[in-house]
């Protein structure tokens, strides 16, 4: 019988360069790789020259010019420059719109703060105070009252309202979205029945008509006195439509828990709150984060049917805006801008979601 | 202070600390326990083997109730298993479990692991907690990997980790549900090891096992079952020298002869 010796360990062959490897491997592996590459480039070249062109070489930077001075051939950027404060604060009387950029202030600098108190044993104090004490602070300076003039919600607009209510809606169907996934799955029939219920129910119905249903036909329920705010209608009607998109999220999370987990948490004598407060949802949640991110994505761009109960988003500014007589016709550049704002607020979204994908990670590195 | 003069006999007690009383089980119309009988003394070590499928893991499960049973009883140091949700928790935080698949939780580094219990069942303070984890893992031997995760130890580590998570609340009880089942060969002795070791210290244990050499070792008595029932149950020496039924016959040539 032979014996083999243990044998040395060596470096791959490299007989390429790395950039012609690379080439090689991803787009020309094959023929029909390589044809698709063709015809990528291809249609890179039809579209992309014509969207540089019209944005930037074409365009008008010049700041000063009006509707008439600034061409047609290209972009007229001083439409935006000089529509700006619509976009961002809506029609927000001009004089308070300090307490808007407080308001966005101090959500930064308690972000920024939080990322410095990561090795505090006190950063789970300071989370939960801030989410408990911050909304009524924004709510105080955007709404007014204590010595601030009120602003009616019917003002607030553009990307303030934009992300108000997207944010909002985040933060109150996260959750009522565990709630109802938990309920979903509880032994208890009668709470089964009534999570299964509202789920399936709203899900069945477009968001457009809870907004409907949330603006008009909910005040028939009210009496006459009682009619209350537009927007909190609105709000009230996303909260419960993205719960339940939250909640059948949630839910793929929890089923991917094995049972061995719940018999560990059970074995040890955990209470069911205790069993799901720090054994199961916290894994069920980390399975969920790139589906949850991908549902306020989604909600975050549903914001703009406000726009249908007579709200004005972002979105809606442009159109407010183009109808001004000084700016008409130059929809495209707002609409643009309004969409590259939105992508980098998604795309950070989707960074953010994969930083915590890789923060929660438990495996091998 | 009885207690203690218990202890320092050293003998396996005088008291029954688990008792079973004619245990029956279906799962749906499956009998899967018929008229099970069994008292276990306190400080006794007993071996439950027999065929897969033969109900000796869903006995043991019974004794902390992870399987609900329909007949019979269960009395756990003076505790009569109900659905009595208080009555549960009191036995489960005096028995401790160590499964096949080690269920540690993998979003939790090993020290969380163990402290888990003790801080949230046993309201012990963290400091307390964390001092005896660390003196657990040392004696298992894997004190070093307190800061890892489970996923980045190696399955014989995994199951160690899991036995000290069972030793962190100071049980009275230990069930084993095949603990060597899922392990790679050259993994199984580090922690038969460890069974062995904790085996002399005078805990209860009931294991599951297919390891006859830890069975002859340690055990006081094992019991054999099938289909459901308790065949033959003996001392070791006479359970595989003179094995009585032609069912236990049968299973320890096959198990031995491999």
């Amino acid at each position: 019988m032979p014996i083999y010796p243990l044998k040395e360990t060596r470096q791959s062959p490299q007989s390429q360069t790395k950039a012609f490897s690379w080439l090689k491997d991803n787009l020309f592996s094959s023929l029909s790789n390589a044809a698709l590459t063709f015809i990528a480039l291809y249609l890179i070249y039809l579209i992309l020259p014509p969207i540089l062109d019209w944005m930037i070489f074409d365009a008008n930077f010049d700041l000063t010019a009006d509707n008439d001075s600034c061409g047609r051939e290209g972009a007229c950027w001083a439409f935006i420059d000089s529509n700006l404060k619509m976009f961002i604060y809506g029609f927000y009387p001009q004089e308070e719109l300090w307490r808007v950029n407080t308001m966005f202030g101090i959500i930064i600098g308690l972000v920024v703060f939080g990322s410095l108190i990561k090795k505090s044993q006190y950063r789970a104090h300071y989370i939960i105070g801030a989410f408990l004490i911050y909304p009524i602070v924004a709510f105080v300076l955007l709404h007014g009252g204590l010595g601030l003039e009120v602003v009616e919600t019917d003002k607030w607009g553009g990307l303030t309202l934009t992300v108000v209510v997207a944010a909002i809606g985040i933060v109150a169907s996260f959750p009522l979205g565990i709630l109802f996934a938990l309920g979903r799955q509880s032994k208890m029939r009668v709470v089964r029945f009534i999570s299964v219920v509202y789920i399936e129910f709203v899900r069945g119905v477009p968001l457009i008509t809870i907004l409907f249903m949330a603006s008009v036909v909910l005040p028939l329920f009210f009496s006459a006195g009682m009619d209350f705010d537009k927007l909190l209608r609105a709000l009230i009607g996303i909260t419960l439509f993205q719960t339940a998109y939250i909640a059948e999220v949630i839910r793929g999370g929890l089923q991917a828990i094995p049972k061995g987990q719940y018999e560990a948490a059970d074995a040890a004598g955990l209470s069911f709150m205790k069993k799901t407060v720090l054994v199961i949802l916290p894994q069920a949640l980390k399975v969920s984060i790139p589906n949850i991110v991908g549902s306020f994505i989604a909600l975050f761009k549903d914001t703009t049917l406000v726009l249908i109960i007579g709200l004005f988003d972002m979105l809606a500014i442009v159109g407010a805006a183009t109808s001004n007589s000084s700016w008409l016709g130059r929809d495209t550049e707002g609409y643009v801008f309004v969409a590259m704002v939105i992508w980098v607020i998604l795309y950070s979204m989707s960074l953010y979601s994969k930083k915590l994908e890789t923060r929660f990670s438990t495996e091998h590195k | 202070m009885s207690e203690l003069i218990n202890k320092e006999v050293g003998e396996k007690g005088c008291c029954e600390i688990i008792e079973i009383n004619a245990l029956n089980k279906w799962y749906g119309d499956f009998h899967a326990l018929k008229d099970i009988d069994l008292k276990v003394k306190e400080g006794e070590i007993i071996v439950v083997c027999g065929p897969s499928g033969s109900g000796k893991s869903t006995l043991i499960r019974c004794v902390n109730f992870l399987e609900k049973f329909q007949e019979g009883s269960i009395v756990v140091d003076g505790t009569e298993l109900t659905d009595d949700v208080k009555k549960i928790r009191r036995v489960r935080s005096e028995v401790s479990m160590v499964f096949q698949h080690f269920n540690l939780f993998p979003h939790l580094n090993i020290i969380d692991n163990l402290t888990l219990a003790p801080i949230w069942v046993h309201n012990e303070t963290k400091q307390a907690a964390r001092d005896k984890a660390l003196q657990l893992l040392d004696r298992v031997d894997i004190k070093d990997q307190a800061k890892k995760y489970p996923n980045q130890l190696s399955g014989g580590k995994q199951q160690r980790v899991a036995i000290a998570r069972a030793l962190c609340t100071s049980p009275k009880i230990m069930l084993f549900d095949e603990p060597t089942s899922a392990l790679d060969p050259e993994m199984i002795s580090e922690v038969l090891d460890v069974m062995v070791e904790l085996a002399k210290e005078g805990i209860t244990m009931i294991c599951v096992t297919h390891e006859m050499g830890f069975a002859k070792k340690v055990a006081d008595r094992i019991i054999f079952m099938d289909e459901g029932q308790i065949i033959e149950e003996n001392e070791p020496e006479s359970f595989f020298k003179n094995p009585e039924s032609d069912r236990l016959k049968l299973f320890l040539d096959q198990i031995l002869s491999q």
